[in-house]
């Protein structure tokens, strides 16, 4: 799908084929934010699996950084319209969190210190599609873009990859998070320009 | 105020920013014929009573999210889509509006 056109003399080579429908590259990382931010010291920091059946899996901060670690090198979309290509994270994958959880369980509800939470297919949590991340270009992940630890959803718009991660639950029927029960669509697929409801 | 949601994205990037709930006027005066930012609603989080000009306004987001001041639970959301708007109350327990006697 990219056709590269010449363009006026003088201006860059567009990245756009490498952009979303409606999206534009930002060289910052703006920092979105809904409220107050989470200040949570990671020695009371733990991350909590809870499934269908009543079931609690839950690991510590220690727990966490002692599972092995992926590198991840991602383009992120945010729906307020900026992409940002290239981005580094270490984290943890959810294929491995989730591996020893015992579930029936079509869908997830991704909650956070703060009281955010946005729901997404647990489908879409697996297969090295999703990790907990706290690292961002090999730096500990500050608390402005989430830290301790955050999801790290990046195929779907930014919103689903939920800052101050604090758990899942898994849930049998779908349920909409912060931004879905206000007009956000449910999946939120970037390349299918999914913001809205309806779109 | 000017047009506060054509540059909300690049505003007020300082960490956990919020402006007061006069932001929200603009947006709230393309749905109600009223100034809701002068009418006067009770949070459902801890029953504080305030003026929505009064509540912590955070816009650096998909939509404008705005809190009590007292006990910071969200009391409205307000989403823009490109011919719609969605307004979530759940967190007012109820607007008291001014209106011309
Ligand atoms: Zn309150």
């Amino acid at each position: 799908m990219a056709i590269v056109s010449p363009g006026f003399s003088g201006r860059r080579r567009s990245p756009d084929a490498q952009l979303p429908p409606g999206q534009y590259l930002a060289e910052d990382f703006p920092v979105l934010t809904a409220g107050p931010t989470p200040r949570v010291p990671t020695d009371r920091w733990q991350f909590t699996v809870g499934t269908e059946a009543g079931q609690q899996h839950t690991w510590s901060w220690q727990q966490l950084i002692e599972l092995p670690a992926e590198k991840i090198t991602t383009d992120i979309h945010c729906v307020t319209k900026w992409s940002k290509l290239g981005t580094r994270w270490k984290g943890v994958s959810l294929d491995v969190l989730l591996e020893d959880v015992e579930t029936a369980a079509d869908f997830a509800l991704v909650h956070s210190y703060g009281g955010y939470t946005t729901n997404l297919p647990l489908e879409d949590l697996l297969d090295g599609q999703a990790w907990v991340a706290y690292r961002y270009d090999d730096e500990e992940l500050t608390p402005e873009h989430g830290g301790p630890a955050r999801l790290l959803v990046p195929h779907l718009y930014f919103w689903k990859s939920a800052k101050w991660v604090r758990g899942i639950r898994l849930l049998l029927e779908d349920e909409p998070g912060f931004w879905e029960s206000a007009g956000y669509h449910d999946y939120g697929d970037p390349w299918r320009e999914q913001r809205y409801q309806g779109d | 105020m000017g047009d506060d949601h054509t540059d909300r994205d690049h505003t007020d990037h300082t960490d956990g920013g919020h402006v007061d709930g006069n932001a929200l006027a603009g947006d709230l005066r393309e749905i109600f014929a009223v100034d809701l930012t002068a009418a006067t609603g009770r949070c459902t989080g801890c029953g504080h009573r305030g003026s929505v000009a009064a509540l912590r306004v955070y816009r650096n987001a998909p939509g404008l999210v705005a809190r009590c001041p007292h006990c910071e639970e969200v009391v409205l959301r307000l989403v823009r889509g490109r011919d719609r708007a969605w307004l979530d109350l759940r967190g007012t327990v109820s607007l008291e509006i001014p209106l011309p006697s």
